[in-house]
């Protein structure tokens, strides 16, 4: 049994809570899964607050997961999409979203296209804010589920090994999850070209590797990332067709491999870049179950969070 | 703190033997029957009267499931209280069931009201039934009423009732934990 609180207000990344914190997550999240494979998946904890999901940058899963996880504990839910908003008519931050709370809202959830977006509206504003990724920072409810998704799969995470595949650099999955699994007590390698591989990344106390096939013998869980063209400003490799045809994980490496290993990616997949399609499909893919325990894992923090504040 | 014992070894034996016979007249041989203990500590004294009955009856089928209400309370961001949730296992349809809830202490009533509503999310059984090991009268909040109790007991809002199981606590034990005057 971990604590019975959360050491912090808000959720704004991995780096912030403690693993204590992480534990606590995890456990509620089973009791949580267990809730939405009942005939009625919902309780009525949350059915007295109000949650605004707000994304200035474009979502389909993390968006619907958070969504679908404030009505399963009944909260009442707005939306709001900066594309589709007064954001573009010249509104800040922090006027966007004291407008928004003036509407007596509780908690924000919160999708920013730059790093710290979070941090820098928790100072300002008193609702609870929630991190559903920070440009290039952090992912913290991604990092939970794939820490999540390891445990139910291998029984626990301390003592795994796991290797993050592909753009470390421009990944806000790859530091949360680097942060997560090391507080859990997992060992950590990224793989991937020099290029995509921040600089001092070993100093998060993790190793490095260049070469696939040498990150996938070591592990037990490889963790596949997309690569983010859209925020590569400059050339990291020469085409996507070479990239994976070094990083790119197919049957025939998988099927040669010394031991069955477990393969997951945060998505959205580039099929035929970073992972192929027989490999997703695959049963060693956990990929949808990540997506099922991203629900339970969110319902977790909301709920949490939720109970720090009394009425 | 005074403590006074209500029920245990034997005595507390022969309750719940008492209480598992009541349920046989009710429920005859548990076809359409099944035991559901509120967590945390409900599933304790629901696990002894499964085995009471599964030993009366040599009957090993006998239902068992345990409920967790965290989720369904009333008192959510009300007080200090408990959030961190036990674990509900239900392996079976409830629906067109008659289900009997188990809780080792009645109090105020909330808990089962939680547990009912709870309970509902999992189907619509055909009959809900409350049994407890210890009644504490006359100290409702609601109108809760159980069909089947261990003891009855006056107590005053700032007693205590305590229930100990051997396999959780080291022994068997009901007591009534009052400040001291």
């Amino acid at each position: 049994m971990g604590a019975e609180k959360l050491s912090s207000r808000h959720l704004l990344g991995i780096k912030d809570i403690n693993r204590n914190d992480i534990e606590l997550i995890l456990e509620t999240a089973a009791n949580f899964k267990e809730v939405i494979n009942r005939p009625i998946k919902k309780v009525p904890s949350l059915r007295d607050i109000t949650i605004a999901n707000i994304f200035f940058e474009n979502s389909t899963r993390t968006k619907l997961s958070f969504e679908l996880a404030e009505k399963r504990l009944s909260a009442d839910v707005i939306n709001f999409a900066a594309s589709s908003s007064s954001v573009s008519k010249g509104e800040t931050l922090i006027d966007t979203v004291n407008n928004i709370l003036a509407m007596k809202v509780d908690m924000v959830v919160m999708r920013h296209p730059y790093a710290g977006a979070g941090q820098f509206l928790s100072k300002h504003i008193n609702a609870q804010i929630v991190n559903a990724g920070d440009g290039a920072h952090e992912h913290p409810t991604q990092a939970l589920l794939d820490a999540f998704s390891i445990q139910q799969k291998l029984g626990d995470v301390a003592g795994k090994k796991v290797v993050i595949v592909g753009d470390i650099l421009h990944s806000r999955v790859a530091l949360s999850n680097i942060l997560c699994l090391r507080k859990l007590g997992a060992e950590v390698m990224v793989c991937g070209p020099t290029t995509l591989i921040p600089k001092h990344i070993a100093s998060l106390g993790v190793k490095v590797e260049h070469n696939l096939i040498k990150a996938l013998n070591w592990c037990d869980v490889a963790n596949m990332l997309r690569i983010q063209l859209e925020r590569m400003d400059i050339k990291y490799f020469p085409t996507s067709r070479e990239y994976s045809m070094m990083y790119g994980l197919n049957k025939q490496i998988l099927d040669n491999l010394d031991k069955e290993i477990i393969v997951m990616h945060p998505g959205p997949i580039n099929r035929g870049v970073e992972i192929t399609s027989d490999v997703a499909d695959s049963k060693q893919s956990i990929i949808l179950e990540q997506v099922e325990n991203g629900v339970a894992v969110r319902m977790a923090v909301l709920y949490l969070l939720a109970s720090q504040n009394d009425m | 703190m005074q403590k006074r014992t209500l029920l245990s070894g034997q005595k507390l034996q022969i309750t719940i033997k008492r209480l598992c016979h009541q349920l046989i007249e009710n429920h005859n041989n548990f076809n359409n029957s099944v035991l559901i203990g509120i967590q945390p500590r409900g599933a304790f004294f629901a696990d002894r009267v499964h085995h009471e009955l599964s030993a009366i009856l040599k009957n090993d089928h006998i239902q068992k499931g345990n409920l967790d209400i965290t989720f369904f309370r009333d008192d959510f961001r009300r007080k200090d209280g408990l959030v961190t949730a036990s674990s509900s296992t239900i392996d079976f349809i409830i629906e067109g069931k008659q289900v009997i809830l188990i809780d080792d202490v009645l109090w105020t009533g909330r808990t089962i009201r939680a547990a009912m509503d709870a309970l509902l999310a999992y189907g619509r059984p055909e009959r809900v039934e409350l049994m407890v090991l210890i009644d504490r009268r006359f100290s409702r909040h609601l109108p809760i009423e159980p069909n089947y109790v261990g003891l009855k007991v006056d107590s005053v809002d700032s007693q205590k009732v305590k229930v100990s199981w051997e396999e959780n606590d080291g022994e068997d034990k009901v007591i009534l934990l009052s400040e001291k005057q």
